[in-house]
Protein backbone atom coordinates (compact mmCIF):
# COMPACT_ATOMS: atom_id res chain seq x y z
CA UNK A 1 0.00 0.00 0.00
CA UNK A 2 1.71 3.10 -1.33
CA UNK A 3 0.20 7.13 -0.77
CA UNK A 4 1.87 9.24 -3.55
CA UNK A 5 2.26 13.17 -3.19
CA UNK A 6 1.74 15.06 -6.15
CA UNK A 7 4.31 18.05 -6.34
CA UNK A 8 3.71 20.94 -8.60
CA UNK A 9 5.73 23.90 -9.37
CA UNK A 10 5.26 26.01 -6.38
CA UNK A 11 4.01 23.41 -3.77
CA UNK A 12 5.64 23.43 -0.42
CA UNK A 13 3.91 21.25 1.75
CA UNK A 14 4.87 17.97 0.26
CA UNK A 15 7.69 17.43 2.45
CA UNK A 16 5.45 17.73 5.62
CA UNK A 17 2.79 15.67 3.84
CA UNK A 18 5.66 12.99 3.31
CA UNK A 19 7.10 13.10 6.47
CA UNK A 20 3.74 13.32 8.15
CA UNK A 21 3.19 9.75 5.65
CA UNK A 22 6.47 8.19 6.10
CA UNK A 23 7.90 8.89 9.91
CA UNK A 24 4.48 9.77 11.71
CA UNK A 25 2.44 7.22 10.17
CA UNK A 26 4.99 4.58 8.96
CA UNK A 27 3.48 4.06 5.00
CA UNK A 28 5.72 3.73 2.12
CA UNK A 29 4.88 7.10 -0.24
CA UNK A 30 6.29 8.38 -3.34
CA UNK A 31 6.34 11.92 -4.50
CA UNK A 32 4.75 11.96 -8.08
CA UNK A 33 5.99 14.88 -10.35
CA UNK A 34 3.33 17.29 -11.83
CA UNK A 35 4.92 16.31 -15.57
CA UNK A 36 4.65 13.00 -14.99
CA UNK A 37 1.65 10.93 -16.81
CA UNK A 38 1.53 7.62 -14.56
CA UNK A 39 0.50 6.92 -11.11
CA UNK A 40 2.29 3.53 -9.63
CA UNK A 41 -0.43 1.03 -9.66
CA UNK A 42 0.23 -0.03 -5.99
CA UNK A 43 -0.60 3.58 -4.82
CA UNK A 44 -3.95 3.75 -3.24
CA UNK A 45 -4.36 7.27 -1.98
CA UNK A 46 -2.75 10.50 -3.91
CA UNK A 47 -2.23 13.45 -1.89
CA UNK A 48 -2.36 17.17 -3.42
CA UNK A 49 -0.19 18.97 -0.66
CA UNK A 50 -0.41 22.90 0.24
CA UNK A 51 1.32 25.19 -1.80
CA UNK A 52 1.72 28.19 -4.24
CA UNK A 53 1.34 25.96 -7.29
CA UNK A 54 2.46 28.30 -10.30
CA UNK A 55 2.33 31.15 -7.86
CA UNK A 56 -1.92 31.20 -7.55
CA UNK A 57 -1.10 33.04 -10.96
CA UNK A 58 -4.53 33.65 -12.50
CA UNK A 59 -6.66 32.09 -9.69
CA UNK A 60 -4.89 29.64 -6.95
CA UNK A 61 -5.26 26.17 -8.95
CA UNK A 62 -6.06 27.37 -12.18
CA UNK A 63 -2.89 26.26 -14.06
CA UNK A 64 -1.91 23.37 -11.76
CA UNK A 65 -5.61 21.74 -12.41
CA UNK A 66 -3.76 21.62 -16.20
CA UNK A 67 -1.13 19.56 -15.37
CA UNK A 68 -0.33 16.52 -16.85
CA UNK A 69 -0.60 14.26 -13.97
CA UNK A 70 -4.22 15.65 -13.17
CA UNK A 71 -5.57 13.52 -15.83
CA UNK A 72 -4.27 11.04 -14.31
CA UNK A 73 -5.36 12.04 -10.82
CA UNK A 74 -8.90 12.60 -12.17
CA UNK A 75 -8.86 8.42 -13.51
CA UNK A 76 -7.66 7.62 -10.12
CA UNK A 77 -10.44 9.04 -8.52
CA UNK A 78 -13.18 7.61 -11.34
CA UNK A 79 -11.89 4.93 -10.45
CA UNK A 80 -12.74 5.38 -6.74
CA UNK A 81 -9.36 5.66 -5.59
CA UNK A 82 -8.66 7.91 -2.58
CA UNK A 83 -7.79 11.34 -3.33
CA UNK A 84 -6.88 13.78 -0.64
CA UNK A 85 -6.30 17.74 -1.48
CA UNK A 86 -5.34 19.90 1.42
CA UNK A 87 -5.43 23.75 1.22
CA UNK A 88 -3.82 24.65 -1.86
CA UNK A 89 -4.56 20.82 -3.22
CA UNK A 90 -8.32 21.54 -2.41
CA UNK A 91 -7.82 24.98 -4.61
CA UNK A 92 -7.19 22.57 -7.63
CA UNK A 93 -9.39 20.08 -7.04
CA UNK A 94 -12.50 22.69 -7.38
CA UNK A 95 -11.02 23.94 -10.30
CA UNK A 96 -10.64 20.50 -11.51
CA UNK A 97 -13.87 20.06 -10.38
CA UNK A 98 -13.58 16.74 -8.85
CA UNK A 99 -15.32 18.47 -6.00
CA UNK A 100 -18.09 21.51 -6.03
CA UNK A 101 -17.71 24.73 -5.36
CA UNK A 102 -14.98 27.24 -5.65
CA UNK A 103 -12.56 28.80 -2.67
CA UNK A 104 -12.32 32.67 -3.46
CA UNK A 105 -10.29 35.64 -1.12
CA UNK A 106 -10.92 35.38 2.43
CA UNK A 107 -12.88 38.25 4.09
CA UNK A 108 -10.74 40.03 5.30
CA UNK A 109 -8.35 40.31 2.56
CA UNK A 110 -5.93 39.02 4.73
CA UNK A 111 -3.57 35.89 4.77
CA UNK A 112 -4.42 33.96 7.46
CA UNK A 113 -1.73 32.08 9.37
CA UNK A 114 -3.11 30.26 12.46
CA UNK A 115 -4.90 27.50 14.43
CA UNK A 116 -8.01 27.03 14.19
CA UNK A 117 -10.88 24.74 15.78
CA UNK A 118 -12.60 22.56 13.27
CA UNK A 119 -15.55 20.25 13.99
CA UNK A 120 -16.17 16.61 12.07
CA UNK A 121 -19.60 16.45 10.59
CA UNK A 122 -19.20 13.05 9.34
CA UNK A 123 -17.12 9.95 10.56
CA UNK A 124 -18.59 7.96 7.91
CA UNK A 125 -15.53 8.64 5.48
CA UNK A 126 -12.53 7.34 4.62
CA UNK A 127 -11.09 10.33 5.42
CA UNK A 128 -12.39 10.78 9.34
CA UNK A 129 -13.34 7.27 10.56
CA UNK A 130 -10.56 8.06 13.05
CA UNK A 131 -12.75 10.42 14.63
CA UNK A 132 -15.92 10.96 16.08
CA UNK A 133 -19.28 13.15 14.82
CA UNK A 134 -19.24 16.34 16.90
CA UNK A 135 -14.89 16.21 17.87
CA UNK A 136 -13.55 19.38 17.78
CA UNK A 137 -10.03 19.37 16.07
CA UNK A 138 -7.04 21.79 16.65
CA UNK A 139 -5.09 22.18 13.16
CA UNK A 140 -3.05 25.67 11.80
CA UNK A 141 -4.63 26.62 8.40
CA UNK A 142 -2.13 29.33 6.65
CA UNK A 143 -4.57 31.00 3.50
CA UNK A 144 -5.39 34.11 1.77
CA UNK A 145 -7.76 32.10 -0.80
CA UNK A 146 -9.59 29.57 1.86
CA UNK A 147 -13.13 30.93 1.71
CA UNK A 148 -15.12 28.02 0.67
CA UNK A 149 -18.22 29.21 -1.94
CA UNK A 150 -21.51 27.06 -3.42
CA UNK A 151 -24.51 28.51 -4.63
CA UNK A 152 -27.45 27.59 -2.37
CA UNK A 153 -28.63 24.37 -4.18
CA UNK A 154 -25.36 23.39 -4.02
CA UNK A 155 -24.74 23.47 -0.39
CA UNK A 156 -28.34 21.42 -0.18
CA UNK A 157 -27.04 18.67 -1.99
CA UNK A 158 -23.88 19.05 0.44
CA UNK A 159 -25.56 18.70 3.23
CA UNK A 160 -28.32 15.71 1.97
CA UNK A 161 -25.51 13.68 0.84
CA UNK A 162 -24.00 14.61 4.41
CA UNK A 163 -20.76 16.03 1.87
CA UNK A 164 -19.16 18.44 4.45
CA UNK A 165 -16.21 16.68 6.45
CA UNK A 166 -15.50 19.55 8.72
CA UNK A 167 -17.09 22.92 9.66
CA UNK A 168 -14.93 25.81 11.35
CA UNK A 169 -16.06 26.27 14.89
CA UNK A 170 -15.35 27.37 18.62
CA UNK A 171 -13.24 24.87 21.16
CA UNK A 172 -16.32 23.80 22.43
CA UNK A 173 -17.62 22.99 18.93
CA UNK A 174 -20.10 25.26 18.22
CA UNK A 175 -20.32 26.93 14.91
CA UNK A 176 -20.72 30.81 14.72
CA UNK A 177 -19.40 33.68 12.97
CA UNK A 178 -16.11 34.14 15.07
CA UNK A 179 -15.12 30.61 14.61
CA UNK A 180 -15.21 31.11 10.83
CA UNK A 181 -11.81 32.72 9.97
CA UNK A 182 -12.21 33.34 6.46
CA UNK A 183 -16.52 33.97 5.48
CA UNK A 184 -16.42 30.33 4.21
CA UNK A 185 -20.49 29.47 3.56
CA UNK A 186 -21.91 27.51 6.61
CA UNK A 187 -18.11 27.24 8.15
CA UNK A 188 -16.89 24.58 5.92
CA UNK A 189 -14.01 23.77 5.88
CA UNK A 190 -13.93 20.22 4.01
CA UNK A 191 -15.76 18.29 2.45
CA UNK A 192 -15.78 15.29 0.06
CA UNK A 193 -17.06 14.44 -3.10
CA UNK A 194 -21.06 12.11 -3.57
CA UNK A 195 -18.58 9.13 -3.64
CA UNK A 196 -17.14 9.98 -0.79
CA UNK A 197 -13.75 8.96 -2.45
CA UNK A 198 -12.39 12.32 -2.74
CA UNK A 199 -11.88 15.16 -0.32
CA UNK A 200 -10.81 18.76 0.41
CA UNK A 201 -9.66 20.32 3.03
CA UNK A 202 -8.50 23.82 3.38
CA UNK A 203 -6.35 23.44 7.44
CA UNK A 204 -3.23 21.64 7.29
CA UNK A 205 -3.71 18.09 8.84
CA UNK A 206 0.10 17.18 7.76
CA UNK A 207 0.75 20.38 10.67
CA UNK A 208 -0.51 18.40 13.12
CA UNK A 209 0.44 15.11 13.41
CA UNK A 210 3.02 15.67 15.91
CA UNK A 211 2.80 16.49 20.37
CA UNK A 212 5.71 18.87 19.30
CA UNK A 213 4.21 20.72 16.41
CA UNK A 214 1.12 21.84 19.31
CA UNK A 215 -1.74 19.11 18.11
CA UNK A 216 -2.27 15.79 16.80
CA UNK A 217 -5.18 16.01 16.03
CA UNK A 218 -4.83 16.16 12.23
CA UNK A 219 -3.04 12.34 11.99
CA UNK A 220 -6.53 11.30 12.18
CA UNK A 221 -7.56 12.07 8.56
CA UNK A 222 -4.36 10.08 7.38
CA UNK A 223 -4.96 7.16 10.02
CA UNK A 224 -8.51 6.47 8.39
CA UNK A 225 -7.15 6.47 5.03
CA UNK A 226 -4.74 3.89 6.14
CA UNK A 227 -7.53 1.70 7.67
CA UNK A 228 -9.91 2.52 4.94
CA UNK A 229 -7.64 1.11 2.36
CA UNK A 230 -6.46 -1.64 4.74
CA UNK A 231 -10.49 -2.52 5.08
CA UNK A 232 -11.10 -2.83 1.45
CA UNK A 233 -7.91 -4.37 0.51
CA UNK A 234 -8.74 -7.03 2.76
CA UNK A 235 -11.90 -7.35 2.08
CA UNK A 236 -11.00 -7.53 -1.51
CA UNK A 237 -13.45 -4.72 -2.72
CA UNK A 238 -12.73 -2.31 -5.29
CA UNK A 239 -14.40 0.54 -3.51
CA UNK A 240 -14.89 1.40 -0.06
CA UNK A 241 -18.54 1.27 0.75
CA UNK A 242 -19.62 3.80 3.82
CA UNK A 243 -22.39 1.20 4.93
CA UNK A 244 -19.89 -1.88 5.43
CA UNK A 245 -18.08 -0.37 8.08
CA UNK A 246 -19.22 -0.63 12.23
CA UNK A 247 -20.65 2.02 13.40
CA UNK B 1 -4.95 31.51 -49.35
CA UNK B 2 -7.13 33.84 -46.43
CA UNK B 3 -5.20 36.49 -45.06
CA UNK B 4 -6.03 35.86 -41.22
CA UNK B 5 -7.46 38.98 -39.59
CA UNK B 6 -6.04 40.05 -36.82
CA UNK B 7 -8.22 41.26 -33.26
CA UNK B 8 -7.14 42.38 -29.88
CA UNK B 9 -9.59 41.32 -27.12
CA UNK B 10 -9.89 42.63 -23.79
CA UNK B 11 -11.74 40.31 -21.37
CA UNK B 12 -12.70 41.41 -18.10
CA UNK B 13 -13.07 38.89 -15.46
CA UNK B 14 -15.19 39.81 -12.24
CA UNK B 15 -17.05 37.89 -9.43
CA UNK B 16 -20.80 36.93 -10.10
CA UNK B 17 -22.73 39.67 -8.70
CA UNK B 18 -24.23 37.11 -6.23
CA UNK B 19 -20.84 36.70 -4.54
CA UNK B 20 -19.57 39.24 -1.40
CA UNK B 21 -16.86 41.38 -3.02
CA UNK B 22 -14.63 42.01 -0.35
CA UNK B 23 -12.09 44.10 -2.24
CA UNK B 24 -14.44 45.93 -4.24
CA UNK B 25 -16.09 46.73 -0.72
CA UNK B 26 -12.77 48.07 0.63
CA UNK B 27 -11.83 50.07 -1.83
CA UNK B 28 -15.16 51.82 -2.22
CA UNK B 29 -14.62 52.51 1.19
CA UNK B 30 -11.49 53.98 0.57
CA UNK B 31 -13.00 56.30 -2.21
CA UNK B 32 -15.46 57.80 0.46
CA UNK B 33 -12.85 58.08 2.78
CA UNK B 34 -10.94 60.33 -0.10
CA UNK B 35 -14.35 62.05 -0.82
CA UNK B 36 -15.87 60.08 -3.76
CA UNK B 37 -19.00 59.58 -2.08
CA UNK B 38 -20.63 60.07 -5.24
CA UNK B 39 -18.96 56.44 -6.60
CA UNK B 40 -21.10 53.67 -5.59
CA UNK B 41 -21.10 49.45 -6.01
CA UNK B 42 -17.58 49.15 -6.83
CA UNK B 43 -16.86 45.57 -8.44
CA UNK B 44 -13.02 44.82 -8.53
CA UNK B 45 -11.68 42.50 -11.11
CA UNK B 46 -8.88 40.99 -13.48
CA UNK B 47 -8.30 42.49 -17.45
CA UNK B 48 -6.54 39.93 -20.06
CA UNK B 49 -5.65 41.87 -23.49
CA UNK B 50 -3.87 39.89 -25.59
CA UNK B 51 -4.04 39.71 -29.69
CA UNK B 52 -6.45 36.62 -31.79
CA UNK B 53 -5.84 35.71 -35.28
CA UNK B 54 -9.32 34.38 -36.56
CA UNK B 55 -11.21 34.78 -40.27
CA UNK B 56 -13.56 36.80 -38.94
CA UNK B 57 -14.99 38.57 -35.83
CA UNK B 58 -17.38 35.95 -35.14
CA UNK B 59 -14.48 33.44 -34.89
CA UNK B 60 -12.56 35.80 -32.80
CA UNK B 61 -15.25 35.70 -30.49
CA UNK B 62 -15.57 32.36 -30.18
CA UNK B 63 -11.72 31.73 -29.68
CA UNK B 64 -12.06 34.16 -27.16
CA UNK B 65 -15.28 32.69 -25.39
CA UNK B 66 -14.06 29.42 -25.18
CA UNK B 67 -10.79 30.20 -23.40
CA UNK B 68 -12.74 32.56 -20.81
CA UNK B 69 -14.72 29.10 -20.34
CA UNK B 70 -11.62 26.94 -20.10
CA UNK B 71 -9.38 28.54 -18.19
CA UNK B 72 -9.53 32.81 -18.01
CA UNK B 73 -12.73 32.63 -15.91
CA UNK B 74 -14.08 30.41 -13.34
CA UNK B 75 -17.56 29.82 -14.37
CA UNK B 76 -18.66 28.84 -10.35
CA UNK B 77 -17.90 32.35 -9.38
CA UNK B 78 -16.76 34.74 -12.05
CA UNK B 79 -18.16 36.55 -14.96
CA UNK B 80 -16.29 37.96 -17.69
CA UNK B 81 -17.02 40.68 -20.68
CA UNK B 82 -15.38 40.40 -24.06
CA UNK B 83 -14.19 43.18 -26.20
CA UNK B 84 -12.84 43.02 -29.49
CA UNK B 85 -11.24 45.30 -32.07
CA UNK B 86 -9.87 44.70 -35.31
CA UNK B 87 -6.72 46.06 -35.15
CA UNK B 88 -5.54 44.09 -38.67
CA UNK B 89 -4.05 47.34 -39.75
CA UNK B 90 -2.24 48.12 -36.84
CA UNK B 91 1.43 47.38 -36.36
CA UNK B 92 2.23 43.71 -34.26
CA UNK B 93 2.15 44.65 -31.21
CA UNK B 94 -0.26 45.36 -28.22
CA UNK B 95 -1.69 48.32 -27.94
CA UNK B 96 -3.27 50.02 -25.28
Amino acid sequence: MKFGVVIFPGSNCDRDTLYALSTVLGVDVVPLWHKERDIPSDVECVVLPGGFSYGDYLRAGAIARFSPIMQEVEQFARKGKYVLGICNGFQILTEAQLLPGALVRNLSLRFICRDVYIRVENCRTPFTTEYRDGQVLRIPIAHSEGRYYIDPDGLKALEDNEQILFRYATADGVITDEANPNGSVANIAGIVNERKNVCGMMPHPERAVEYILGSEDGKGVFASLINAIHLFQKEGTAQWVPSDLPS
Amino acid sequence: METKKRYTASVIVTLRKNIDDAQGKTIESALHTLGFLQIRNVRAGKVFRFQVEADSEEQAYRIVEKACEKLLANPVIEDYEIVLKDSSQEKAQMSI
